[in-house]
């Protein structure tokens, strides 16, 4: 429609503005993942004194740098594991919520408290729980829940938002046709919403892969890869902090990559074109 | 088996609410009830005292604490909402074609994806002593000396967490904007409004959800943080939370609790007062 009008000048000082703010936004992350590749005798700082993988390789040297391989196999799996629940849990609740029931308000507004809580508030109370039961914390349990208590209430609000371009007509028709209530979730109703449980599953596993507070009292013996970044930012004043981050930084994207792509995929597939 | 249909919605609902009840609603009990507990030579014991909640009102330090991230986050949340605002006002009503919108919105969001501490520490580069912004004046001559305050200073935490916290901004508003419906605008220009009177009297009414949300996530994440602030920062300033960790380090869960029980007092009285200038379910089912 105004495809041919002339653009207002109002046009490009928004576009330099948003440029500007992308550049913000990238600019200080390129700048660690150029510095990673340093040279074995270069700087937290440029100039760039030659380019190595010598950083990379010092990760795995246990007493240089803490527990690197140990914290970054915990993360992942516990990132998995959460993100199994995440989508699950939210998925199902997100269907209840399509109707009003006794408690959802109740329900809701402790999902929207459980997301605005103060991380290390939850992580002290989860400990103080585990110490009263006389139950050791560990990733596995403790940590889980603690970090279920962030991915969950985002997992809720992503299925508000699917399911409310999701019309139940859908489901209907499935009846009618005489399908049971497990067809039709299993043959309708999932495979409709299967590109929001991939964006549900993506916060999932980021969520609590980047997660902190949350963690910090409830991992037990062993830590997550962000504890471990953390230690090393007052410990470690070598470029492979930036080499770590580098690493942390590749797994983020081919998780984004994955969940993204394999959605562009599915739209393309159904012949979703995109108008204009 | 036949489920009867009422109780369907139960079922499914079990699992989060559970969840929520077991590790959000117990934790929250256990941490109230400890903030009147005693402790005796690094042992908590069970007791009824104000004690804990008179040591933090008492102290001068706490006064400077929540003053400091109530300054940081009336910061950081005037300057998020600025950015995102017209970040998500260009996406939405200057970027014609939905690809590049799908496209542009995604750019803005692929970082919050990444880790935080990783997206922090990457300003140590840019803004420290011999950073690139130091590199650059200095060799473009406009400064003799590199600016010692670009980093380890109030300058490095705001921009810290401006670069961390404004993609909630971003997507809050960017939703609020896209239900907008353009017919709207159109009428409104049709009726004689100016761009500038379009903004103020259609736009800003209209996505007031958008920016009640992104307020809260802004807010409640700057008063919550826990790392930012010590290491941007370089140790000068503190946050509510680092204070609170200090005190569990020195097994004083006691005194840990009650700060907690403060601080979440603190951020529910802002989210109150931010709901109260926007009915924030109203608008979202309405």
């Amino acid at each position: 429609m105004a495809q041919h009008r002339k653009r207002p000048w109002t046009f490009y000082a928004l576009a330099s503005f948003f440029t500007l703010f992308v550049l913000f936004l990238y600019g200080p992350m390129l700048a660690i993942y150029i510095l990673s590749f340093q040279g074995p005798t270069g700087g937290l700082t440029f100039p760039m004194n030659g380019v190595s993988l010598y950083w990379f390789t010092a990760l795995f040297e246990q007493q240089r740098t803490g527990d690197f391989a140990g914290s970054f196999t915990r993360s992942i799996l516990l990132a998995l594991l959460v993100m199994i629940c995440t989508v699950t849990f939210s998925v199902m609740a997100g269907l209840a919520f399509r109707r009003r029931f006794f408690g959802s308000t109740a329900i809701f507004y402790m999902a929207v408290a459980s997301l605005v809580m103060p991380g290390l508030f939850l992580s002290l109370g989860i400990g103080l729980i585990f110490r009263v039961i006389d139950v050791p914390t560990n990733w596995y349990a403790s940590a889980l829940g603690a970090q279920l208590t962030w991915t969950l209430p985002f997992g809720l609000l992503i299925m508000f938002a699917v399911l409310s371009r999701f019309s139940r007509s859908y489901e209907e028709a499935a009846r009618d046709l005489g399908a049971s209530n497990r067809q039709t979730l299993q043959y309708v109703v999932l495979p409709i919403l299967f590109p929001g449980l991939i964006a549900v599953a993506l916060f999932g596993f980021t969520l609590s892969y980047d997660e902190f507070p949350r963690t910090l009292l409830t991992v037990g013996p062993g830590n997550t890869l962000p504890l471990e970044i953390y230690a090393m930012t007052t410990t470690v004043t070598s470029p492979a902090l930036y080499a770590l981050g580098t690493v942390t930084t590749v797994v983020s994207f081919v998780a984004i990559i994955l969940s993204l792509g394999s959605i562009a995929i599915i739209q393309w597939r159904r012949g979703v074109r995109f108008r204009k | 088996m036949k489920v009867p249909s009422s109780v369907v919605p139960y079922i499914q609902v079990a699992p989060l609410a559970l969840i929520l009840l077991v590790f959000f609603g117990i934790p929250l009990v256990t941490v109230i009830v400890v903030s009147f507990f005693d402790y005796v030579n690094f042992q908590t014991v069970p007791a009824f005292l104000l004690y804990n909640y008179e040591e933090v009102f008492s102290s001068n330090l706490t006064v400077t604490l929540y003053l400091t991230m109530l300054k940081f986050s009336v910061i950081v949340w005037l300057i998020t909402l600025f950015i995102g605002f017209w970040v998500s006002y260009f996406l939405v009503f200057h970027v014609q074609s939905l690809l590049w919108k799908i496209f542009f919105f995604l750019v803005c969001t692929v970082p919050f994806w990444t880790s935080n501490i990783i997206r922090m520490i990457s300003w140590i580069p840019v803004l420290g002593r011999n950073g690139l912004v130091n590199q650059t004046l200095m060799n473009l001559g406009l400064i003799d000396e590199p600016y010692d305050f670009l980093l380890f200073s109030d300058f490095s935490v705001i921009v810290a967490y401006v670069h961390l916290f404004t993609l909630f901004m971003v997507v809050t508003l960017f939703n609020a904007m896209a239900r907008i419906d353009p017919a709207i605008l159109e009428a409104a220009v049709d009726a004689g409004a100016s761009r500038w009177q379009v903004i103020t009297q259609v736009v800003i009414p209209l996505s007031k959800t958008g920016i009640a949300l992104g307020s809260i996530f802004v807010v409640t994440l700057v008063m919550g943080d826990f790392f930012v602030v010590k290491i941007m920062s370089g140790g000068q300033s503190s946050s509510a939370v680092y204070a609170m960790w200090n005190e569990i380090s020195m097994l004083q869960y006691p005194s840990a609790a009650a700060s907690a029980v403060i601080l979440l007092m603190v951020v529910v009285l802002m989210v109150v007062a931010i709901l109260r200038i926007v009915d924030v379910r109203k608008e979202l089912s309405g």
